[in-house]
């Protein structure tokens, strides 16, 4: 199947988010980006997310940013400080997240080059599922193929995540509440709009097998 | 995960609280050094209300030496030497369902200081938010531990020795995370996490 390009429908946003990449309401006023240098700042990243960007099982589930594409890795951080991302999780994710343009760019060019092996964890069973609907989608329910857009090795590319090795429960929470946590605030048109439609269109079942089947690409 | 939830439904249903009761040899040894109740006494932490796989990994970290802070060399490398790792879970597993009771011995002052870290971190100085992965109530999941109403001078010590280099040996998250911290920053940290209930 074809690679639908999106730059169509993300040309506006990504144009329109650049100007105002700096205006975090927390990181504005504690620029995390000043306080040390790239590579102190990624051991800042790792203490969360792994020591090799790979992920971590924490009371929250860190996800994976090693091999992530580095557009991605800025709209999400860019996401997170305009308060356009997990807005209603218990935890601060524009103060957690705050970084100044440059040190954004830097850290996202570093967490590309990265590629630990997966973090593992996912129950296996499920994989062979998930395989097809990841390449043929589900076409009655109005599911589109995924590798059509994530690639199929689950690459991804520019503002299209890599799923290859994410985590399971990462994934799996991440599909089950797109609405609430990524959903855009009405009128607003981002990445995140494409992906709405999906996740609401997947069940329980579906998550889970193509979360397990991701997990394990590499 | 799932098996020691089933362990916990079979004990509930016969009518125990673990395989262990609160007489036996095994227990007294530690109630010695941690207190009747086990919520810590002198030096030694309490143990009540810790999570069950953080428990039983500390036990198995003393017995092969790689947690090696001064006052676990001088004191839980003796008492794990010959324990099995049966009587480990079963240890683990009592211990867990006690309840915990708060130590509410921090300086209170710096309650507001500490439980703004803990929340947030200090992202400019690359501190990050303990909360990510201990919890909004500082309750702790699987094998990451309860902080909640730990005494201060345990938490202190425990951070203190972090950046210090003990404990060291695993590819753990806290040398890392610890050793960016300030001496405030932990003095408030120990604080705040003293009175959580
Ligand atoms: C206190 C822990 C913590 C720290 C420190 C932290 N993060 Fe995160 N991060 C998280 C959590 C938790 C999530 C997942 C949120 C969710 O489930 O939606 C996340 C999500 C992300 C995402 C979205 C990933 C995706 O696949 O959509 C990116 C990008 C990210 N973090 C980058 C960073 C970078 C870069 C740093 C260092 C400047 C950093 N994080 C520091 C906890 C942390
Ligand atoms: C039309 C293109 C397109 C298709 C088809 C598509 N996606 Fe996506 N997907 C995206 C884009 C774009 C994003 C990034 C959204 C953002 O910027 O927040 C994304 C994000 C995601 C994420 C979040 C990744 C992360 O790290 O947080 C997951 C998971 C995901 N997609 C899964 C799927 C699955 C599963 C399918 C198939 C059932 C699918 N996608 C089909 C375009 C697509
Ligand atoms: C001689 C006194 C003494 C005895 C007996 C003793 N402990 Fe300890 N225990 C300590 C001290 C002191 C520490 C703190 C070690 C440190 O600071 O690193 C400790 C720490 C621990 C910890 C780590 C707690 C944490 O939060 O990380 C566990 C678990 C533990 N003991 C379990 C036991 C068990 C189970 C027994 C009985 C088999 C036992 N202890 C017997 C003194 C003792
Ligand atoms: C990425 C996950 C993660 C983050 C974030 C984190 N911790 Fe931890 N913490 C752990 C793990 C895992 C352990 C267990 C270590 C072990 O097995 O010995 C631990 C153990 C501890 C302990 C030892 C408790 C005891 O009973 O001995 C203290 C104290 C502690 N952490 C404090 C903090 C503080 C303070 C912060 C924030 C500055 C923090 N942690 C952030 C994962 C984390």
């Amino acid at each position: 199947m074809q690679r639908i390009s999106l730059r169509f429908l993300l040309r506006v946003t990504v144009l329109g988010a650049a100007g105002v990449a700096a205006g975090g309401s927390d990181g504005a006023s504690r620029p995390a980006g000043s306080g040390g240098d790239v590579r102190a700042k990624i051991e800042y990243c790792m203490d969360c997310h792994g020591r090799q960007g790979q992920g971590y099982h924490g009371f929250l589930t860190m996800p994976r940013l090693a091999g992530q594409t580095s557009t991605y890795l800025e709209n999400q951080l860019r996401a997170f400080m305009e308060g356009r991302r997990d807005r209603n999780l218990f935890i601060n994710m524009s103060r957690v997240h705050g970084l100044n343009p440059a040190m954004r760019a830097a850290v996202a060019a570093q967490f590309q080059q990265l590629n630990p092996p997966a973090f593992g964890s996912a129950p296996s069973n499920l994989a062979a599922a998930g395989a097809k609907i990841y390449e043929e989608g589900v076409p009655e329910a109005n599911i589109p193929a995924c590798s059509a857009c994530h690639g199929p090795d689950g690459t991804g590319q520019g503002e299209i995540p890599r799923l290859a090795g994410q985590v399971f429960s990462y994934t799996v929470r991440t599909l089950s509440t797109w609405n609430r946590d990524r959903g855009a605030a009405s009128g607003e048109q981002t990445s995140a709009a494409v992906m709405a439609p999906i996740a609401r269109n997947l069940t329980p079942n579906q998550i889970a097998a193509i979360a397990a089947y991701v997990s394990n690409l590499r | 995960m799932n098996f020691v939830k089933l362990i916990f439904m079979i004990l509930i249903i016969g009518g125990w609280t673990s395989g262990l009761h609160a007489d036996e040899l095994a227990i007294r040894n530690c109630a010695w050094c941690h207190g009747t109740s086990a919520q810590g006494y002198m030096t030694a932490p309490r143990l009540a209300g810790q999570r069950y796989e953080y428990l039983e990994k500390q036990l198995l970290n003393f017995k092969n030496h790689t947690r090696d802070n001064p006052f676990s060399m001088q004191y839980m490398w003796d008492a794990v030497a010959y324990l099995d790792p049966q009587t480990a879970r079963d240890l683990a597993l009592y211990f867990s369902t006690l309840p915990p009771k708060p130590a509410n011995d921090g300086d209170w002052n710096l309650v507001p200081v500490g439980k703004a870290i803990y929340d947030g971190g200090i992202p400019q100085e690359n501190v990050v938010a303990c909360t990510a992965c201990h919890g909004p109530a500082a309750e702790g999941v699987r094998e990451i531990p309860r902080l909640g109403g730990l005494s201060y001078a345990y938490l202190k010590r425990r951070l203190d020795q972090w950046g210090e280099g003990f404990h060291a040996a695993a590819q753990l998250p806290m040398p890392f995370i610890a050793g960016k911290l300030s001496p405030a920053d932990i003095e408030a940290l120990a604080s705040y996490l003293s009175f959580v209930r």
